[in-house]
């Protein structure tokens, strides 16, 4: 719109210079030379105005991040902490999984399933097979039908998973407050931060919610929490486990130790990963060194090699 | 020096087909076996007290106390 009115401005000056000036030939606007035929000042401003504003506009609307969220909603970055297990060439502290098995056993269970673990994936890992005979014996699991159809219960096998506690997700909610306790199998790789969040998660309940946060019937404020408002109350204090092997049952420990353990439950292959890929690197860079090698010695005559012209000797 | 090494290489190993392949069968197993122990030897220095195998005497020993209780 801008820019037809500019341009229709043109021929309508270039006719009145015409009328003064006869011998100057139809003036346009790009012309560059004397005075009189190039564009006026009033058109360059105009020009570049509207192109500012344009460029302006477009910046404004599609230039810039969007943040949808407060940073309430987004939640308090979780701290990174110096996992030990995480290190490339670090197992997991096969201690501290017995440990982080034994917490979710005694706190966590009675809310969060961890439906995808199988109780032989703990033999040879934190327990013995007696141990984790004894453990999943304790829990009752439907049968095949039987001859009359009817289906019985019998005590668990190595083969069970273990078993929710709740029969389904209705159950779950009617008895937290319309709130679903996550299924902890794979909630390390289902967070952002893994084990940082949810070790800042657990131990980052406040005494009290601060000034102005205002916080629902039955929900808890904690600031890592995405929303603030989370219908977990603190549940790790100091001694609410008590360690067999004697470790101190500090709010911290406890959290690591159940972190470490999710991991664990998340990552079983870990071990074994990292350590063939530790043999694979190690192999990879010997046959790399080798192949280094094998290219410098076939290359080593043609790069050194002389080329030298000598020229056809003229026939007399 | 390197040439009579050479030579007694091929006429022990390689002259001879059946024996040549023999070897490097038997090469290949070795080596294997050679590589897995000794980067096993250095995993499980790098991992001294961690691993389940590291750990399990306590809970083995628990076991057969109570079985003869």
């Amino acid at each position: 719109m801008l820019a037809r009115t500019v341009l229709r401005s043109v021929p309508f000056r270039g006719f009145a210079r015409q009328s003064l000036n006869k011998t100057s030939s139809r003036a346009s606007s790009s012309a560059a030379g004397s005075e009189s035929t190039s564009s006026p000042f009033h058109l360059t401003v105009t020009a570049s105005v509207a192109t500012a504003i344009a460029l302006g506009s477009a910046t404004y609307l599609y230039g810039q991040e969007a943040f949808a969220m407060t940073p309430a909603e987004e939640g308090l970055h979780a701290t990174q902490y110096p996992w030990e297990h995480a290190k490339w060439n670090k197992t997991f502290d096969h201690a501290a999984l017995r440990r982080g098995f034994q917490v979710y056993r005694e706190v966590c269970a009675s809310c969060h399933s961890l439906t995808r673990v199988p109780w032989r994936s703990f033999v040879g890992v934190t327990h013995t097979v007696d141990e984790m005979k004894v453990f999943a014996e304790e829990n009752e699991y439907d049968t095949e039908p039987n001859d009359q159809g009817d289906i019985e219960k019998r005590p668990g096998k190595l083969s069970d998973y273990i078993p929710a506690p709740y029969h389904n997700e209705e159950a779950a909610r009617f008895a937290n407050g319309g709130a679903l306790p996550p299924d902890l199998s794979l909630i390390v790789k289902g967070r952002h931060g893994g084990c940082d969040y949810i070790f800042s998660l657990l131990t980052g309940y406040p005494d009290e919610p601060p000034a102005g946060a205002t916080i629902q019937e039955g929900m808890n404020f904690n600031p890592y929490f995405p929303g603030t408002a989370i219908a977990m109350a603190r549940v790790l204090f100091d001694g609410v486990v008590e360690y067999e092997d004697g470790t101190p049952a500090t709010t911290s420990q406890m959290a690591k130790d159940v972190v470490e353990f999710l991991n664990w439950a998340a990552e079983p292959e870990m071990d074994d990963r990292k350590k063939m890929g530790f043999k694979a690197l190690t192999l990879l860079t010997g046959l790399f060194a080798l192949s280094v090698w094998v290219k410098r010695y076939k290359w080593a005559p043609i790069k050194t090699r002389k080329i030298v012209y000598s020229p056809p000797v003229p026939r007399r | 020096m390197a040439g009579a090494l050479a030579t007694s290489i091929y006429q022990t190993l390689i002259r001879r087909n059946a024996v040549y392949l023999t070897s490097i069968f038997a090469g290949a197993f070795a080596l294997e076996i050679a590589y897995d122990t000794s980067t096993n030897r250095i995993w499980d220095a790098f991992n001294r007290g961690r691993q389940w195998k590291d750990i399990k005497y306590q809970y083995l020993n628990q076991a057969e106390e109570e079985d003869d209780e």
